[in-house]
């Protein structure tokens, strides 16, 4: 069973945080003591970018993040080199999220096997859509990681089906039309959106949501309306980007963190 | 579609003019996202757009050209899909765009068959046209691609030298960006290269994946030309036709040149003028060191 999987079976009656790091920024030593952070606050997958020349999913906080990442030199193997020292540090899934030209230009069944190696659980690529997973999705068996897909609110019922036979470790539901980037405000849409998911998903895979989720009462919120983790990734990115890797900027994310795990554990009180 | 509010992005300025002109006369709203060094080289067609109503958004990530620009609107269109529709200005991006752009090209291609069988009586033996992502090059060659006797070439930006261009198709690798697989500039990582061109509507480090296809199927050859040789095309065409050429269109010329050169006197070649140099009179008199 994937080191993912496993954690959403051990969660009863809470869900999972999911909590999201770019790699190397502003440089790979920051990052792992991100994720030390990240981990000591109680996340229980730590979400890792690999950074990409044209983020096309991502808002402005995680387009900055990549961009003082590659300014760093910050090379696909050094964050995978990255995973085996968190790997041998936390016992913690990693899901890598990166674009799929990383994975295609060096050549997919390389990069999936190297990626398995440093000890990758599962990858979320947002520009790969369902219709080109072919060769993708049977690679990522062969080498057992998770291949994380991403339903939209505009993912038909007949396509949401299709998602969630080929997806595995969980199915990642884009919470609003848009790109990444904390929103203040968390609409009904979303919720009723995470509701419907949640009737298609239940029984066959766990349900994460992410994109604009940046405060305990949104998590709280996805968590009640039925998400089995709830994804945080740029207001965590922001702190990093803001602290300079200080040490008040570590204790920042991960009392951040800490609350957000918090608010993960109210499922039975809001389903009430 | 019943969509009230249009979006596209823009290098040169060409395919912002034409899409803020469509929205004037539809009574539609247009915004446009050109890289802000793009809309520093071509300020002309910013300042047309501005008349015909249009939003000309500035994009300041990345390498600030086309590639970026696209990024932009892609981000735009996926927050606003219900409102928008976003119209592709090459035949670039998720399918079916390089499909619907090519076809509506096709007025090119058809264009010169019909007068070179009026004129001449007779299929060219050659078409040649620029390519930035290709959207002029594949209307010019798509009525043409089973015509085996007519030789396809396609003119990449060379910029000032090998690593420090925009050939797509002669210096790059196959990738995926923006939702296609065609050839990319690329690092050995996949992160997608800073390109460099004269002309803006050619700096792009990606091309239409269906010349990607056509180049690997041998059916069309894809060449470049530098910035110097376009200049040089762009003056000669100026004194000896009276057209003054896009700078994007001079390479096409540039090459056409070298080609008709190694050709008999009977034969013919078609190059095809994707735009009109007046928005190109600026870099011209620069690079002369003149201000006008």
């Amino acid at each position: 069973m994937s080191g993912i999987k496993t954690v959403f079976r051990s969660l009863r009656g809470e869900g999972a945080l999911i909590a999201y790091v770019m790699g190397g920024d502003p440089d790979i030593e920051t990052t792992e003591r991100v994720v030390g952070a990240l981990v000591a606050g109680g996340a229980d997958i730590i979400e890792l970018g690999i950074p990409f020349s044209d983020p096309i999913a991502d808002g402005r906080s995680i387009q900055e993040a990549a961009v003082r990442s590659l300014a760093a030199g910050t090379r696909p193997a050094d964050v995978l080199k990255l995973v085996s020292r968190i790997k041998k540090a936390h016992d913690v899934p990693i899901a890598v999220m990166t674009y799929y030209n990383i994975l295609y230009s060096p050549g997919l069944d390389g990069f999936l096997a190297e990626a398995k190696g440093a000890g990758v659980d599962g990858l979320i690529i947002p520009d790969l859509p369902l219709d080109e997973t072919a060769e993708y999705s049977k690679l990522a068996i062969k080498h057992g990681l998770d291949t994380i897909l991403l339903a939209a609110p505009t993912t038909s019922p007949e396509r949401m089906r299709l998602l969630v036979k080929h997806s595995t470790g969980f199915l990642y539901l884009v919470s609003l039309l848009g790109v990444t980037g904390a929103r203040s405000q968390l609409g009904e849409d979303t919720l009723r959106l995470v509701r419907s998911a949640k009737r298609q998903t239940r029984g066959k895979i766990p349900l994460g949501v992410g994109f604009g989720i940046s405060k305990p009462e949104h998590v709280r919120a996805v968590i009640g309306a039925g998400a089995d983790a709830a994804i945080v990734g740029s207001s965590i990115v922001n702190m990093v980007a803001s602290g300079n890797g200080t040490d008040a900027m570590l204790n920042e994310v991960e009392s951040y963190v800490r609350s957000l795990k918090a608010a993960t554990k109210s499922r039975r009180a809001a389903q009430t | 579609m019943g969509k009230p509010r249009v979006i596209a992005e823009t290098g040169a300025g060409q395919h912002g003019v034409a899409t803020a002109m469509a929205c004037a006369v539809l009574g539609l709203k247009a915004e446009v996202y050109m890289g802000s060094e793009d809309i520093e080289r071509q300020k002309l067609n910013v300042f047309r757009m501005h008349l015909l109503g249009a939003k000309v958004h500035s994009v300041d990530s990345g390498s600030k050209t086309l590639k970026d620009a696209i990024n932009e609107a892609l981000r735009d269109w996926v927050t606003n899909l219900e409102e928008t529709y976003y119209i592709i200005g090459s035949v670039v991006g998720p399918h079916p765009y390089p499909v619907i752009v090519r076809d509506f090209q096709s007025v090119i291609g058809r264009e010169v068959k019909r007068q070179m069988k009026r004129r001449e009586g007779s299929l060219p033996d050659a078409i040649v046209a620029c390519v930035g992502g290709g959207s002029n090059a594949m209307g010019s060659f798509h009525p043409f691609v089973r015509d085996g006797s007519v030789k396809l070439f396609g003119v990449e930006a060379g910029g000032t030298g090998r690593g420090r261009s925009a050939a797509t198709l002669v210096e790059g690798r196959p990738g995926v960006l923006h939702g296609m697989l065609t050839y990319l500039l690329q690092d050995g990582d996949g992160q997608v290269l800073p390109t460099e061109s004269i002309s803006a509507g050619l700096d792009y480090p990606g091309v239409g994946p269906e010349h990607s296809f056509l180049n690997d199927s041998g059916r069309a050859t894809y060449v470049s030309a530098t910035d110097e040789e376009a200049v040089s095309a762009f003056h000669l065409l100026s004194k000896k036709e009276g057209i003054i050429p896009a700078l994007e269109s001079a390479h096409a010329v540039a090459y056409a040149v070298k080609l008709a050169g190694k050709m008999k006197r009977d034969e013919s070649v078609v190059v095809t003028l994707s735009g009109r140099g007046d928005k190109d009179v600026q870099i011209i008199a620069k690079r002369a060191g003149l201000e006008i």
